[in-house]
């Protein structure tokens, strides 16, 4: 789970890492009343799940009432790489001298926690020069780690011991919340060598939520997201209109792919799990209905222990209570295929040997329609 | 470290040669009674379970004991395999490594991250394998299988897989299979971001196998694993076939495509990144799980082996 920069701020400051003056709305009218409370300048920022919302023009500097008319409406509407606004942060501008680059994140590679800093922070990780990289176990860092860090990257008196404060309590937060990244960038020094959070990027371990309650607020799951995670699925929603559903998230990959490929556009990414009984597929049909831009469904199942007569009997019921009237593409490899096959005929499920086929097959009829 | 293929399989001469105890951690509830009759079925010799509570009982033909530390020294047992639900995994990990397990299958889904570093460091210190967490496990065709994977679609023969995704082993060594490529062992290494036996051990753990006349690698988008692979191929000159797979081509960005390690940032994660690195090891990309036996034909010549 990604959390947005203003709920990440709400972590830092539970934990006093020193945070700017804000305050966070969904619509004008709350704005207004948030506006009147932190006072003229301030910046407009768009809490959204996405890097580069500077160069977007998703955070703006607003000096009057004026600009703030135009402008809070404007960022509202703002769509980053595909994310929406899903909030407005109005924080008090600070006055910068220096910004840094902090971050301690799950090093999978080394399978270790890792701290990357540097003296040059304020742009994205890619281009961020210098960078001072520690490797530190589970994550914890001492005072002595955190002080030859704070040195390597040219810090001193007020700002470092600042610093070697700030970061402890981000490795704290790292521990206790299960984060697999705990970003500040830009970590700022301001006029007064006071060290500042100016902006926060956290992503939890989702497989540890069971163990954080009180981070579910920050959740925030699209009612199909929430019904797919109940039934055990993953689902991921794409721009197409050709469902793609599978047994297990490699084979499903690889079923977007082979699509995209052949020119298909894919809908969703959804996987039932290693396991496919008519149940599951059943509870998938019903997910992918839900879709309105579902023009077809693709179905690649590796079936092995499974019979494929079961899948075939979720896709019968499935039409039979008019949960789906769209085509269907599948491919169900495993016992009893002919069986099967043999009782989808006449209906809009179309069986194929291989994947290749059927994806042919569902390209074919998708252009068809336009 | 402790030798793969003689946990798995032993010394000729060996009492238990080709039939080594398996103990099943969680073997009373419904998935781990399931798997662990295929495995009979397949002739693993699966000689204990172990759940909290039932000691004492018999399943399925097996004994029941509370405890691993029990259910170990009734049987010598130096595998076992986990069937409970990720919440419980840490301490029935922690239990089997403590009581001298030395290879560790960990089936369970969703381990927290914190939970498989604890494990990891655990293993490193007691020398023990462990494969997963998310791993549908380790099969030797014809000898052994240790998980959940059907048993149709392996045969036996000299081509290790190495997996990262479960079904796409399956469907990769059907395809192998069909076209003559027996295996001589698939090893999941499981779809987390931290892997007990992360891809680079699995490759060292089977490459100089003598059963072995060539490996596919089968990845998917995210981490780093296949860029640092390929880098270890060439470093260590090896030099027997290598053919890859890697799914997730056409994922989005920061988007988690179902295995939680699987999600790419930037271009860290990326198979741009994989398949550019793979270029310079020698290694070809298959497009399509079909065409991986066709890039292996192509590698392994003439001296290719049936």
């Amino acid at each position: 789970m990604r959390l947005l920069e203003y709920q990440a701020k709400s972590l830092f400051s539970e934990y006093n890492i020193p945070i700017p003056k804000g305050l966070t709305s969904t619509d004008i009218v709350q704005g207004r009343k948030d506006a009147a409370v932190l006072g003229f300048p301030f910046v407009i920022k768009a809490q959204m799940a996405v890097g580069g919302r500077g160069k977007a023009g998703a955070i703006q500097k607003c000096q009057n009432a004026d600009e703030f008319e135009l402008k809070y409406p404007d960022i509202m509407q703002k769509v980053v790489k595909g994310e929406k606004t899903k909030a407005i942060l109005l924080e008090k501008m600070a006055d910068i001298k220096k910004e840094l680059y902090l971050s301690l994140f799950l090093n999978r590679g080394k399978r270790c926690y890792t701290i990357i800093a540097s003296g040059e922070g304020g742009v994205e990780i890619e281009s961020v020069k210098n960078q001072i990289i520690r490797e530190v176990g589970l994550g914890n860092v001492d005072a002595k780690t955190a002080e030859e860090v704070g040195k390597q990257m040219g810090l001193k008196d007020k700002p470092l011991t600042q610093f070697i404060d700030i970061l402890q309590k981000l490795a704290k937060i790292t521990i206790e919340k299960e984060a697999e990244l705990a970003e500040i960038n830009p970590l700022a020094v301001l006029g007064d060598d006071s060290v500042v959070a100016l902006d926060g990027k956290v992503i939890i371990d989702d497989n540890a939520m069971f163990r954080h309650e009180e981070l579910r607020k920050f959740q925030e799951v699209s009612e199909l997201e929430e019904r797919a995670e109940k039934s055990g699925f993953s689902l991921v929603e794409l721009d197409g209109n050709i469902a793609v559903v599978g047994n297990g998230a490699g084979l499903v990959m690889s079923t977007l792919d082979m699509l995209s490929d052949n020119g298909g556009k894919p809908a969703c990414f959804l996987d039932v799990g290693g396991g496919a009984t008519t149940d599951t597929v059943y509870e998938a049909l019903t997910l992918i209905s839900k879709m309105k831009k579902v023009k077809g469904i693709l179905v690649n199942l590796y079936g092995g222990i499974v019979k494929t007569t079961t899948v075939a009997t979720a896709f019968i019921k499935a039409y039979e209570d008019k949960v789906i009237d769209l085509p269907v593409f599948a491919r169900m490899s495993g016992a009893e295929a002919d069986k099967s096959k043999e009782m989808l005929k006449g209906s809009r499920t179309k069986m194929f040997d291989t994947i290749e086929e059927a994806i042919n097959a569902a390209v074919i009829e998708m252009n068809k329609n336009g | 470290m402790v030798d793969l293929f003689e946990l798995l399989i032993g010394k000729e001469g060996d009492k238990d040669y080709k039939k080594k105890p398996v103990i099943v951690q969680g073997i009373t509830g419904k998935f781990g009674s399931f798997h662990t009759q295929q495995m009979l079925a397949y002739g693993t010799n699966v000689v204990a379970g172990v759940t909290p509570g039932k000691g004492g009982q018999i399943h399925e033909g097996i004994p029941i004991y509370e405890t691993m530390s029990e259910a170990v020294s009734a049987t010598g047992a130096k595998i076992s395999i986990i069937f409970v639900p990720a919440k419980f995994f840490l301490s029935a990990a922690v239990e089997a490594l403590e009581s001298g397990i030395k290879l560790l299958v960990a089936i369970p889904e969703h381990v927290p991250v914190k939970d498989a570093l604890t494990i990891v460091e655990l293993a490193k210190k007691k020398d023990a394998i462990v494969v997963g967490p998310n791993t549908p496990g380790i099969i030797i065709p014809g000898i052994i299988k240790i998980g959940i994977m059907p048993a149709s679609p392996f045969k036996e023969g000299r081509i290790a897989v190495i997996s990262r995704s479960g079904t796409l082993m399956y469907e990769v060594s059907h395809n192998l299979s069909v076209a003559n490529f027996g295996q001589s062992i698939c090893f999941g290494i499981g779809g987390d971001p931290v892997n007990g036996t992360p891809l680079i051990q699995a490759f060292d753990t089977i490459r100089d196998g003598a059963n072995i006349d060539g490996i596919v690698v089968v990845g998917e988008i995210g981490g780093d694993a296949e860029e640092m692979l390929a880098q270890h191929i060439i470093d260590t000159k090896f030099d027997k076939p290598v053919v890859a797979y890697i799914a997730g081509r056409a994922a989005p960005k920061e988007k988690r495509m179902g295995h939680a390690g699987a999600i790419v940032y930037g271009n860290y994660g990326s198979a741009e990144s994989k398949v550019s690195m793979y270029a310079k090891a020698n290694v070809p990309v298959a497009k399509r799980p079909a065409e991986v036996p066709m890039l292996l034909a192509g590698k392994l010549g003439k001296g290719r082996i049936k």
